[in-house]
């Protein structure tokens, strides 16, 4: 029962930056031209980009905070961080779709095959979606082993985002190297927790 | 007595077929509403627009303003690619440089002219005759405005110095001061920012040293008090805040090309045909819109008046 409340507060707090850029949309629409800046489609991008980051990154601190604190219950709310990272890329990936691309299929390929920053986003984006599809009880079940290993991808989408983020700023890299800490330390650690457990006890010294 | 409904939707809320059939219109068209719908909103002040900064006086109209609708004073004034005083644009510019003192302001003007000088800028602007000119306005991060800018024609200033035959180019060189300007005590960019113009290209009629914005002085975020408008090339070609215009014999090396040689160029002209490596330069964002669904016109729109200038030269390597 504590369980469900909890998850039903991750929920809403994770919902609540889409929230916030929906009620800015609102805000805008009514004339407040500022509540998006004078660079609506831009800000959306930014803003949808940043939560996804942010929601790998909380995602991937499930299990260094569970190695650390023995808190194991915080497996329990993986799947749904996980899948909120997907909904954010979703967005993410929607405004490129119509703010940048206007729905030109041709000038989304050239984007995609010409400028390295967004095939590895998009690559990013394919990893993401090929984990929500495979998110539900009955993949887990079907896959066995196979479904951890392709799980692990999530590193991969992890670094790519990083990339995707350090690829496209002109001349300050402050946010992305910020990223690319974050991520840098949660696959660090467990990098140093596979070491360490592997390494033989020395009994008796 | 329960009465059961056909159904939750009622025919008048189903899309009709035709409709969403031709639903990027429709999208496009929303979104051209939502603009509508701002504008309208903030139709109050475009009769009053300005920033309640002092006036100039004695502004002439100019016909070689554009006569597309301007772009609202607050978005002008609060969506600025101004380095020395934040990163990005965004509002940061205008934040940042809210205590920025225009007043007083010396520039100098020298090199190769026979009447070098340094000018304080009031009685630079009391000297010439200020125009406004309604420019379009090109970002070559794909976004564009049409602005009211006010200054002097810059031919204006080069037929008072008289450039020597050793003048090939125009070096234009912002202030540099960590007091005023707050990333300067960073290594965002290299200090100072320079540009440079072939003086062929700052004799044109259009190059415009701009002093002011909807008929008052311009504000810090924008360039204050004076910084260059070249409306043919993209944004970063016109240098803010300048400190020094400098006639030189060689092609100065322009802060963004030092920054990154394959993807800032000389030259910089608008060009839908030559994207820059990381985004399409063939459509832009006429802000506030979301979409980027422009075309950029060639030369932004000036081909006429300037394509002469680049006769006989690859634009493709010379961007």
């Amino acid at each position: 029962m504590k369980l469900t409340v909890a998850k039903i507060l991750v929920f809403a707090a994770a919902c609540l930056p889409a929230a916030a850029l929906a009620y800015k949309f609102y805000r805008f629409y009514h004339g407040d031209f500022n509540a998006l800046t004078a660079n609506p489609g831009d800000y959306i991008t930014d803003q949808t980009g940043t939560w996804t980051l942010a929601f790998i990154t909380i995602a991937l601190s499930v299990t260094p905070l569970r190695r650390l604190t023995g808190w194991n219950q915080a497996i329990k709310f993986r799947r749904m961080l996980g899948l909120f990272a997907f909904f954010y890329v979703t967005l993410h990936l929607l405004t490129w779709i119509v703010f940048v691309h206007d729905f030109e299929v041709r000038f989304m390929i050239e984007d995609v095959y010409k400028r390295p920053f967004i095939t590895v986003g998009m690559a990013a984006f394919l990893i993401l979606l090929s984990l929500a599809l495979t998110s539900n009880r009955f993949a887990i079940r079907k896959m066995g082993r196979k479904w951890q290993r392709l799980h692990r991808l999530v590193y991969v989408a992890g670094i790519l985002g990083v990339i995707h983020f350090w690829w496209l700023v002109k001349a300050d890299i402050t946010l992305p190297r910020r990223w690319a800490v974050a991520v840098g330390l949660l696959l660090g650690f467990r990098l140093w927790w596979r070491f360490r457990s592997k390494r033989p006890v020395l009994a008796g010294t | 007595m329960l009465i059961k409904k056909a159904s939750d939707i009622r025919s008048s809320e189903i899309t009709p077929k035709s409709v969403y059939l031709r639903r990027r219109e429709f999208i496009q068209a929303s979104a051209a509403a939502l603009v509508g719908a701002g504008m309208a909103a903030c139709a109050d002040n475009v009769a009053a627009q300005g920033g309640g900064l002092a006036k100039l006086p004695n502004v002439k109209k100019s016909p070689l303003s554009t006569t597309e609708a301007p772009s609202l004073y607050e978005h002008i004034t609060s969506y600025n690619n101004f380095y020395e005083f934040a990163p990005g644009a965004g509002d940061g510019p205008k934040q940042n440089s809210k205590g920025f003192k225009s007043r007083p302001w010396k520039v100098k003007i020298d090199g190769e002219v026979a009447k070098p000088g340094e000018y304080e800028i009031d009685d630079l602007i009391k000297q010439n005759a200020l125009e406004e000119r309604i420019y379009r306005f090109r970002c070559v991060e794909a976004w564009s405005f049409v602005i009211p800018w006010v200054g002097i024609p810059f031919a204006d200033i080069i037929n008072k110095v008289q450039p020597t035959s050793k003048a090939q180019f125009v070096e234009f060189t912002t202030a540099v001061d960590t007091g005023k300007f707050p990333m300067q005590r960073t290594d965002l960019l290299e200090w100072p920012y320079v540009e440079g113009l072939r003086l062929d290209e700052a004799k044109h009629p259009l190059t415009l040293l701009a002093v002011g914005l909807y008929g008052e002085v311009l504000p810090a975020q924008n360039g204050a008090p004076l910084r260059m408008v070249i409306p043919w090339k993209y944004g970063f070609k016109g240098a803010k805040s300048l400190a020094r215009i400098r006639f030189v014999e060689k092609q100065p090396l322009n802060t963004w090309q030092k920054m990154a040689r394959n993807e800032y160029g000389f030259y910089a002209n608008v060009n839908p045909m030559v994207d820059h490596p990381r985004w399409t330069q063939a459509r832009e964002r006429r802000l506030p819109s979301f979409v980027a669904n422009r075309a950029t016109q060639m030369f932004n729109g000036y081909a006429d008046q300037v394509q002469s200038l680049y006769a006989g030269m690859d634009l493709r390597k010379n961007f």
